[in-house]
């Protein structure tokens, strides 16, 4: 039965036309899939069902009658729950108060904090994620995050639940427990309007698919298309590899990690990057990859091991001292630790080669702005201009801009933490692509994915940590999906590092 | 084609403070007859040079994402520094003037020390300093004026038979901020952390030492601001300047940037500067009461942040 329908909704913003005529239909009990490249006008189109923004033309209808969605108010009266790409969590505040956002279980006019408390550690079951409701959200990684938002939307008891790329930071494990959440809300006749640039979820979630692009919904499709009919719909060009890793011969050792460790995170972690080699990192959320990423980059301490970096060894601790060693780091939250997001693209793609540009002092603005101008082409970055506000750009889109600060950057060891978040089929294969020009020419790569075909896809050896340990190494050959899976799961002997 | 379209908003964005003032200048020529002569408008920028300043060095601080509350009291202490060292001490007047310099950028530098390695807000900090500064003032000076050395004083003549020197110092300081904030790497940082200060710190800026250097700007500027004010009254005193933190703040608000960081330009503080002194000015030939001005100010202060935010969340 047909629950909500879009039509011709057009949406303008200064300089560009995100939106310009779509059309949805979505029936209750479907999984309504959006498909479309970086910037296609997604995440808009969701933020006019969710109260976010509102449309210039256009009408929306609930069960055939239009309905004016003016605020977020609304839309949640409505019975229509959101959870959007950047995630709306109050970082200061604990995971159950934010759970609890705005509605919080009252008694005699205060909070009533067991109340709330209780229903925190129903909801966190519910999505299966381990975690303290006390904790404070600035705490968790951003897998957590992401699951902290789903149980936050399941809280509202929505009819339609929109999900906009929920699965873009989550491991496999956690994908499977989204989806059989997915499934019941389904069987319960719940609309789900669900995007991923994830392909293969397609087929295993989705009922239909609306493509869209260049901000019109061009296609509606059965979600059992084949991925090179879905490819082709959305990006209007087949692509014929999806990982075009070029392996070549691996050199020197650039980066060595021996026995790296901090209490209650992580222990024990040794392992090298040879020049030319990308080294993948698999693992569940909460392996403590990111973790160890952020020590070795001086983001974060450890108290034991050590770390070289082309025979230096960078005090710990210290961000600057391990980018003068040859470091650099693409952060996996974008948002709080990649981006400036009320500075332009220009400024920042130049943040980390700032120091650089510095003569006397000053900065050369127009050989930064150049240099600006280059990689966003490289990545092809899609905006009004190099003076765009980052803030106003598409989610995938602002991912390229972190990638491509440190691609300006020439870091001899390039540590990705989930580089490809939320990035579309055509633009993974240019930064793949990227990634292998900077491997033949000699740099280094440490890439943590959680996205398993890429690890598979793109390493040449593959890491597999547990529980703050690594539990295995793969060779590109040897490594498959259940292989790397068995070795994630692994139950690390003696008490839990966490 | 679009990257003009957003030069155009940016570009009214940004004068939205001009048109205010503009828009003052027009209704105050036509309000008074008194308003629109050359004397009146170089008072008026007499007026305006020690906030804006004050304003400048604020600005910095506040593109950080980050307060100065002690700008007021720093600018009393190195002129009561500058004029005791010349006048009672006897060192030469540029040594005297280069260690009260010395000395407003030191209260900077403790500021951002409690600040970048203390963990202090910035509200706290440079509160504390306020008390520290205003303090030393009236311990250096005994609670009164210490004339300043002729050769300073002179800061508060005219230039020819017009051009007052104040207005002179505070176009130079002007250019200055302008300068540091948009080609220099401290300025570029201060963006950088005033946007988002880990993405910074993993951009391999060094947050603290970019701190240091802010709020010592904020410092050496507030210096200058003090000395300009004592010479126009050819005397320094300890009760100088109090209370002008808050002007400097407002000035830098109305031109545009933002409390919580990342925004702010040294063209928008100087309108914004231009703005505070426009109106009080207007409003003296008005005949308005003192009372009534500071009622009125304070509206204008809420509107014009009000419009900003308004046009900005428009979009
Ligand atoms: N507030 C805004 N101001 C200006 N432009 C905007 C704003 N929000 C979105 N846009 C532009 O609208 C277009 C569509 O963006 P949208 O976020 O809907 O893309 P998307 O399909 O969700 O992409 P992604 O897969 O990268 O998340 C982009 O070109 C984006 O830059
Ligand atoms: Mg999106």
């Amino acid at each position: 039965m047909e629950l909500l329908r879009a039509e011709g909704l057009r949406k303008r913003f200064p300089g560009v036309l995100a939106l310009d005529g779509v059309d949805l239909t979505v029936r209750s009990g479907e999984v309504h899939v959006l498909l479309g490249e970086n910037g296609a006008g997604k995440s808009t189109l969701i933020k006019m069902l969710s109260g976010a923004y509102h449309p210039d033309e256009g009408r929306v209808l609930l069960d055939g009658h239009p309905v004016h969605i003016r605020t977020a108010g609304d839309a949640q009266r409505l019975g229509i729950a959101t959870i959007y790409q950047e995630f709306n969590l109050v970082p200061e505040l604990s995971v159950a108060e934010n759970l609890s956002l705005g509605r919080p279980p009252r008694r005699f006019g205060f909070v009533d904090t067991k109340r709330m408390h209780e229903r925190a550690v129903e909801l966190l079951a519910r999505v299966g994620v381990d975690v303290d409701p006390r904790t404070p959200v600035s705490r968790l990684g951003i897998a957590r995050m992401q699951m902290v938002e789903i149980a936050k939307a399941l809280g509202l008891q929505a009819r339609v639940l929109i999900m906009d790329e929920p699965t873009a930071v989550l491991t496999t494990g956690e994908v499977e427990k989204l989806f059989s959440i997915v499934r019941r809300l389904r069987e319960q006749g719940v609309a789900i309007i669900f995007i991923t640039h994830h392909l293969e979820e397609i087929a295993a979630i989705g009922d239909r698919v609306t493509v869209l692009r260049d901000g019109r919904s061009v296609a509606e499709v059965p979600a059992d298309t084949p991925q090179d009919e879905l490819v082709r719909l959305m990006v209007g060009r087949p692509i014929d590899q999806q990982f075009p890793r070029e392996r070549g011969q691996a050199g020197e050792p650039l980066l060595k990690v021996t026995g790296l460790g901090r209490k209650g995170v992580f222990e024990d972690v040794s392992f090298e990057v040879r020049a030319g080699e990308v080294v993948g990192v698999a693992g569940l959320v909460g392996a403590g990859r990111t973790e160890v990423a952020r020590a070795i980059f001086g983001a974060d301490r450890y108290d034991t091991g050590e770390v070289t970096v082309r025979g230096r060894r960078p005090t710990p601790g210290d961000v600057h001292a391990a980018m003068e060693a040859g470091l650099g780091l693409v952060p996996e939250d974008r948002k709080g630790q990649g981006l400036v997001l009320g500075a332009d693209i220009a400024e920042n793609l130049g943040l980390v080669t700032l120091r650089e540009a510095t003569r006397a002092g000053f900065v050369d603005r127009k050989g930064q702005h150049q240099a600006a101008a280059e990689v966003a082409e490289q990545l092809g970055i899609r905006m009004t201009g190099l003076g765009q506000e980052v803030r106003t750009l598409s989610g995938g889109n602002q991912q390229k801009v972190v990638i491509g600060k440190w691609l300006e950057a020439d870091a001899g060891v390039l540590i990705l933490d989930e580089p490809t978040r939320g990035i579309d089929v055509g633009a993974k294969v240019e930064i793949y692509q990227l990634i292998n020009a900077l491997t033949a020419s000699g740099h280094a790569v440490l890439m943590i994915s959680s996205d398993l075909p890429e690890v598979l896809g793109m390493s040449d050896r593959i890491l597999v940590m547990a529980r703050g340990r690594l539990v295995g190494e793969l060779s590109a050959a040897e490594a498959t999906q259940d292989g790397v899976m068995a070795l994630a799961v692994t139950e690390v002997e003696g008490p839990r590092v966490q | 084609m679009s990257s003009s379209v957003f030069l155009r908003r940016s570009w009214l964005a940004e004068n939205g403070a001009l048109a205010a003032l503009v828009v003052l200048v027009v209704a105050l020529s036509l309000l008074s007859s008194d308003f629109l002569s050359v004397t009146n408008l170089l008072n008026v920028g007499v007026q305006a040079a020690v906030t804006a300043i004050l304003a400048f060095g604020s600005t910095f601080v506040i593109v950080t994402g980050g307060i100065d509350l002690s700008v007021g009291s720093v600018a009393a202490l190195s002129a009561i520094v500058l004029a005791w060292t010349a006048s009672v001490a006897g060192l030469p007047w540029p040594l005297a003037t280069v260690v009260s310099l010395a000395v407003g950028v030191a209260c900077g530098l403790v500021n951002a020390a409690l600040i970048a390695y203390g963990k202090l807000p910035p509200f706290i900090a440079t509160l504390a300093m306020l008390g520290i500064a205003r303090g030393l003032a009236l311990v250096i000076s005994q609670g009164s004026p210490i004339a300043m050395p002729d050769a300073v004083s002179h800061l508060g003549d005219t230039i020819g038979t017009y051009l007052p020197v104040p207005v002179v110092v505070m176009v130079v300081m002007g250019g200055i901020a302008a300068v540091i904030l948009n080609r220099t790497y401290a300025g570029r940082a201060m963006y950088a952390i005033g946007g988002n200060e880990e993405a910074a710190r993993l951009s391999g800026i060094k947050v603290s030492r970019q701190k240091l250097i802010t709020y010592a700007l904020s410092g050496g500027f507030a210096a200058v601001a003090g000395i300009v004010l004592a010479s126009r009254l050819a005397s320094a005193q300890p009760q100088a300047a109090a209370g002008y933190e808050l002007d400097a703040i407002a000035a830098v608000v109305i031109g545009g940037a933002s409390l919580s960081g990342g925004k702010g330009r040294a063209l928008g503080t100087f309108v914004g500067a231009l703005i505070l002194a426009v109106l009080r000015n207007g409003l003296n030939l008005l005949s308005v009461s003192a009372f009534w001005q500071q009622v009125v100010i304070g509206v204008v202060i809420a509107l014009a942040v009000l419009v900003d935010t308004l046009r900005r969340r428009g979009m």
